[in-house]
C-alpha cells in the first residue's frame, strides 16, 4: 500500500520542467543561478504565460542568453530587468510591479474584501437592532408556556 | 428603496459580464509598445548581399518612415505585402525594411517573387536589434516621424483597415506637423 502510494505520488510530481539548453548555462553557478532567477521572472511574449525560462520559443531563448550576457558583463538583477522592460514594457514582467497604473491590481482585492466586511457588519447589527426592537425572542417564557414545553419535552423522551 | 439593494448583486454581475465580453474582442497578443514616443534605438544594420544601404538611425531621420520587421519564412509577411507596396507605391510612403532573422537567398528570392517596396533594408540575423526594438512577433510595423521617434506601432499582418484608420492619418498628421 505504501509503495503504491509513493509510486503515485512520484508520477504525479511535476518534472523540473526547464527549457534552458546546456549550452546557454553559464559556467559560473551563482551567475547561472542569478540568470535563472531573473528567467523566471520574464514573460515570454510568444507564449504569454510561460516565463522565458520555460519557454522553448525562440525569442525566450534570445531573451535567456540576453540576461545571461548581461549579467556577465556585471549588470545586477535590478538592471537586466530594467534593460528588458525598456524594450517590452511592463508586461514582460510575471510579477506586475506597484505603482500607479497597477494601483487598482494590487489594492482592488482588499478594497472589495473592506466593502463586504462593512456591509456584513451592518447587516448583523441592524438584525440585531430589529430583534431587540421587536423584543420578540428576548421575552422570557410565560408560566403556562413552560409546563406546556416540558409536558413535551417528556413525552419525546418516552 | 429598500428593495433596490437586492438588485445590486444583479447589476454588479451584468456589469462583470459586460466587462468580460468586451475582453473577448480584445487581441491578447497586442501588447503595448513600451517605446511608442521614444526614438528609435540605437543600431546600424548591414544591407542584403546586392544592395547599397542598409539600415540604421541616420537613415531614419528626414521623412515620415515605416518600419517593417518581415521574413521570407513568415507567412503572415506574404500577406500584408501588396498592402506594404500599395503604400509605398500609390500613397509614396517610404518604406524601410529589417529583415529578421532570415537566410540572405531566401530573402532576396522572396522579394525578387513578391516585389521589393522597401527603400532599405537592414539585415538582422541574430534578431538582437529586433529585441532592442521591442519586437516579439513578426510582422510588426512602426511609424516614425521626421525626427526618427517611434509614434505608432502594429504588430501582425498590416490590414487595409489598419491602414486606412490608423497609418495614413498618422502619416498625414505626422507630415504636416513638421
Amino acid at each position: 500500500m505504501k509503495a503504491l502510494l509513493l509510486a503515485v505520488l512520484l508520477a504525479l510530481t511535476p518534472l523540473a520542467a526547464s527549457a534552458v539548453q546546456p549550452d546557454e548555462v553559464l559556467k559560473d553557478p551563482a551567475l547561472e543561478g542569478r540568470a535563472r532567477e531573473i528567467s523566471k521572472d520574464l514573460r515570454c511574449l510568444v507564449c504569454q504565460n510561460q516565463s522565458i525560462d520555460d519557454s522553448n520559443a525562440p525569442l525566450a531563448r534570445d531573451l535567456r542568453v540576453l540576461v545571461r550576457e548581461r549579467l556577465t558583463a556585471g549588470d545586477s538583477n535590478q538592471q537586466v530587468l530594467s534593460f528588458v522592460t525598456d524594450r517590452y514594457g511592463d508586461y514582460v514582467l510575471l510579477r506586475p510591479p506597484f505603482k500607479a497604473t497597477t494601483l487598482f491590481l494590487w489594492i482592488g482585492p482588499f478594497v472589495v474584501l473592506a466593502i463586504g466586511g462593512v456591509a456584513t457588519a451592518l447587516y448583523l447589527r441592524g438584525r440585531k437592532g430589529a430583534a431587540v426592537a421587536a423584543g420578540g425572542d428576548t421575552a422570557p417564557l410565560t408560566e403556562d408556556e413552560r409546563r406546556r414545553l416540558d409536558a413535551l419535552l417528556r413525552k419525546d423522551k418516552v | 428603496m429598500r428593495r433596490l439593494i437586492y438588485l445590486l448583486p444583479l447589476l454588479l454581475f451584468v456589469g462583470v459580464g459586460v466587462a468580460f465580453l468586451r475582453g473577448f474582442d480584445r487581441d491578447p497578443r497586442d501588447i503595448p509598445s513600451a517605446l511608442i514616443d521614444k526614438p528609435a534605438p540605437e543600431f546600424s544594420l548591414p544591407p542584403l548581399p546586392g544592395h547599397k544601404e542598409g539600415l540604421s538611425n541616420a537613415t531614419l531621420k528626414g521623412d515620415v518612415t515605416l518600419v517593417n520587421v518581415f521574413a521570407s519564412w513568415c507567412i503572415p509577411c506574404k500577406a500584408e505585402h501588396p498592402i506594404i507596396t500599395r503604400l509605398a507605391r500609390e500613397q509614396g510612403v517610404t518604406v524601410r525594411g529589417i529583415n529578421h532573422k532570415d537566410k540572405a537567398e531566401d530573402a532576396i528570392a522572396w522579394l525578387n517573387r513578391n516585389g521589393d517596396p522597401y527603400a532599405s533594408i537592414g539585415v538582422d540575423l541574430d534578431g538582437r536589434v529586433s529585441i532592442d526594438w521591442g519586437v516579439y512577433g513578426v510582422p510588426e510595423t512602426f511609424l516614425l516621424d521626421r525626427q526618427g521617434r517611434i509614434r505608432f506601432k502594429h504588430v501582425g499582418p498590416l490590414t487595409p483597415q489598419v491602414v486606412e484608420e490608423q497609418i495614413l492619418p498618422m502619416v498625414k498628421h505626422l507630415r504636416s506637423a513638421s
